[in-house]
């Protein structure tokens, strides 16, 4: 089938601001958004640029917006978007070229809630014990591929570039909710600070955007709750 | 620009931060160039698990695993490698678990383990439960976890650095040249040791499990040098790739139950290997697919494929131990591994060999390990040799762990007693002048169509099934591919992520690595693990129980030399399973 694909390039040192460039590429139903961007690049114009890798959804590199929603473009098939598709780059990070954007800031707000497990009893000299039930618990935050797809599809972010994101309060979740932890107080300062948990305004984009299915939303709701209980 | 660090390590995949977290802890100055963002690399893709002979679930030994990656390597393993690797994997697993690592649990808080391919009891007797997981993303919880750890000890990271060049002069390593992607820059960097730990090259196969990224630049540069490559003719190719795409479907599946099956519902691997049958060594089970589309007993409407079938497993077994994979299968192929077997072929998945180390990672030039002092390797990158002929399932990430460690501390112990040396502008000449060539070039030959090409005859001439013949028309092959990629050019001119010059740097790599891998595999004349030769198909310990070390002289010019195999406690025998 015949695939109009609408690109959104910027060149900072061509132009002032991003323009839509259109492609008329030949792709299968079954073709990957990352395909059709490969053909491109590869048979029409060499000098499209785009992060990937892995090609499977694992290594988070290619978080784009398509069709008007964050998804990877590795994950997301021609057949589920019909035969015109609009690619641009994630919002709220400066955009470098093309569809590839600084992902500095999102990185500072992942290290700025200690995305580490904190614990300084000395280990055991086997493994510390935990049940799967504990285990459990803090599954759903593991799973994240740091895409920015949640942090970038979220309305108070794009407002508010100091807001530690979705991505952020996730990987912090995922530790504060371990029982093999013990640093969440440590956490909080950061998660509980005008530039924390309580700018969420829980309007779900981040859940909807989240293509490794993590109830992003209800995390941050965890959290909040977390935070407002230890004061007690 | 210069930047100087007393380690700097060349890769962010599982090997390079467990080099980098030890060097840090030994008290060194350590900075990571990487050329993709942390997490992004392909460590982050593995997904069953790493063994360990913790004896979790029921009786093991770390001898028991060591004697199975011999025998899975075919004998080629060097002994000493296995059984430092079978004992100090057991350690750094649980230090995983002690930096925080999500592993699976028993009933009891314990780590859990399944199953995998080679993995066996009482010295090959029935399988064995080994491998430790977190669901079917372990190597993504690997990379995590380290990268967590990386943040916490405030490791520098240049990301999106391509390293262009390696600083060896007067046999001893002196820094490195990497061309920053954001601005077109070319920095040099000074270092007491550097540690390459940049991964694999399946991007020599048209149907591979790798990353796009994954193109042997390290190893093509050092090969450039006149470093040798080792046992570059061992390419493993996994079994499970979902069909065509050749993304990985673990080998954990056949771990908690997955049978193959063939167009006529047989399951096929009882008959070659009656004991441990779907749980064989990849090589095997990748040549018994082979053989089964080649004996007409392929599926679809090509006979082109065989089936993994999982619908005999508890749904929830599936759906909680193997969701991604799951996934995967959902997503790209429509097929719900519920309900329906899942289309499989083998796909190009792990480089046995690579560049040559002792058992501290120092690397070596020559077959009396000779050291070059600075330099060092780890990971798929490098060759101890743990693997041999043939890596085992879930070995690829204890590897990097246990080998990233040693590394690591043996170079921050290195770069103590050592130097700086001096390095000048004059050093970026080689880099500057093959990338302004590329970007200046009017020749008439594309990256892609080139890149096509050698992908598609590498997957015709030397992959699972090989003839010397075969490998002969591929040697001329990649000639002429070299000959045309002086005569490429590019349409990106600029200097801020110009990833089109990129990718024409990495074709270059990528067709050094090939020529090695097939001079090597043309020399071998036998059958040993993954390089099966069909007009040698014996094992012929007499001549081959030796590692080959490949020289380049000249393009399509490869010189070889041999090391011996370290024998140990386990006499060569014949491979059954």
């Amino acid at each position: 089938m015949q695939v109009t694909l609408k690109i959104l390039r910027f060149d900072p040192a061509k132009h002032e601001k991003p323009t839509w460039h259109t492609y008329q590429v030949e792709a299968e139903p079954w073709d990957r958004v990352l395909d059709l961007l490969h053909k491109v690049k590869w048979d029409q114009d060499g000098t499209l640029a785009f992060r990937r890798s892995c090609g499977h959804g694992i290594c988070g590199s290619d978080a784009m917006l398509i069709n008007g929603r964050n998804r990877l473009a590795c994950k997301t098939l021609v057949k589920d978007l019909g035969n015109v598709i609009t690619v641009e780059p994630i919002r709220g990070l400066p955009v470098e070229k093309d569809l590839i954007v600084d992902m500095e800031p999102f990185f500072a707000a992942y290290r700025a809630v200690k995305p580490y497990l904190i614990n300084n009893e000395p280990p055991p000299a086997r493994e510390r014990l935990q049940s799967p039930e504990e285990r459990e618990r803090f599954d759903h935050g593991t799973k994240c591929i740091l895409c920015a797809s949640c942090t970038t599809s979220c309305p108070v972010f794009w407002v508010n570039g100091t807001y530690l994101g979705p991505a952020a309060i996730v990987q912090a979740h995922r530790f504060i909710f371990d029982s093999r932890d013990r640093g969440k107080r440590e956490r909080f300062k950061a998660l509980g600070s005008g530039s924390g948990v309580w700018r969420c305004r829980t309007a779900y984009n981040c859940t909807e955007a989240c293509p490794r299915d993590i109830p992003v939303t209800q995390l941050i709701e965890e959290v909040k709750r977390a935070i407002l209980f230890d004061r007690f | 620009m210069a930047h100087r660090h007393e380690v700097i390590v060349v890769g962010a995949g599982g090997a390079g931060l467990a080099t980098a977290l030890y060097a840090a802890r030994e008290g060194a100055d350590v900075a990571v160039v990487t050329k993709l963002y942390p997490t992004r690399s392909h460590t982050g893709a593995a997904q069953g698990g790493i063994g360990a002979a913790l004896g979790n679930v029921e009786e093991d030994h770390w001898e028991w695993h060591m004697f199975d990656t011999v025998k899975g390597g075919d004998y080629l393993t060097d002994q000493d490698a296995a059984g430092v690797f079978a004992k100090e994997v057991i350690e750094a697993v649980l230090e995983l678990e002690h930096m925080g690592l999500p592993f699976d649990r028993l009933p009891n808080g314990k780590i859990a383990q399944r199953r995998f391919g080679g993995h066996t009891k009482d010295w090959g007797k029935a399988p064995v439960h080994r491998a430790a997981h977190a669901a079917d993303r372990t190597g993504h919880m690997i990379l995590q976890t380290l990268y967590q750890q990386c943040v916490k000890h405030n490791i520098t990271f240049y990301n999106e650095f391509h390293v262009t060049d390696v600083i060896v002069e007067d046999g001893v390593a002196k820094g490195l040249v990497a061309y920053e992607l954001a601005t077109g820059e070319l920095h040099l960097f000074q270092a007491k040791a550097i540690v390459i730990a940049s991964g694999g090259f399946g991007r020599i196969y048209k149907v591979t499990s790798n990353a796009y990224t994954l193109t042997g630049d390290l190893q093509a540069i050092l090969y450039r040098k006149g470093l040798p490559l080792e046992d570059m003719e061992f390419y493993q190719f996994h079994p499970t790739g979902l069909y065509p795409l050749g993304i990985l479907l673990t080998e954990g599946a056949r771990g908690e139950g997955g049978i193959l099956r063939n167009a006529l519902g047989e399951r096929f691997m009882e008959r070659y290997a009656p004991t441990i049958k779907d749980l064989a060594p990849r090589d095997m089970v990748s040549r018994a697919m082979y053989l089964e589309v080649r004996e007409g007993r392929g599926v679809g409407p090509k006979k082109d494929h065989v089936l993994l079938d999982l619908t005999h497993l508890p749904p929830e077994v599936i759906e909680k131990k193997l969701p991604d994979i799951t996934e995967f299968s959902r997503i790209y192929l429509g097929v719900d591994p519920l309900k329906e077997p899942v289309p499989v072929m083998p796909t190009a998945h792990y480089a046995m060999g690579g560049i040559p180390t002792t058992l501290w990672g120092q690397v070596i030039r020559d077959e009396n390990n000779t050291v070059v002092p600075g330099l060092y390797a780890a990971g798929e990158a490098a060759c101890v040799s743990l693997h041999g002929a043939n890596r085992l399932g879930t070995n690829s990430l204890g590897d990097l762990v246990v080998f990233g460690r040693r590394a690591g501390i043996h170079a921050a112990r290195f770069a103590k007693d050592a130097d700086y040396h001096e390095l000048t502008e004059e050093h970026l000449g080689e880099s500057r002048e093959r990338i302004e060539r590329i970007k200046n070039s009017t020749g008439r030959e594309k990256v892609a169509a080139l890149r096509a090409e050698l992908q598609q005859t590498m997957m015709d001439n030397a992959s699972v099934f090989r003839t010397g013949e075969l490998l002969a028309k591929q040697v001329e092959i990649l000639k002429e591919l070299m000959d045309r990629y002086r005569n490429i050019s590019i349409d990106d001119k600029g200097d801020a992520y110009n990833t089109e010059l990129v990718e024409a740097l990495e074709l270059g790599y990528l067709l050094e690595v090939s020529e090695a891998l097939v001079h090597s595999a043309l020399n071998r004349t036998e059958s040993r693990g993954a390089h099966a030769r069909e007009d040698y198909p014996e094992r012929d310990d007499a001549n081959w129980l030796k590692h080959t070390l490949a020289y380049k002289v000249a393009d399509g010019k490869v010189t070889f030399r041999y090391k011996p195999v370290v024998l140990g406690r386990f006499e060569p025998k014949a491979r059954t399973y």
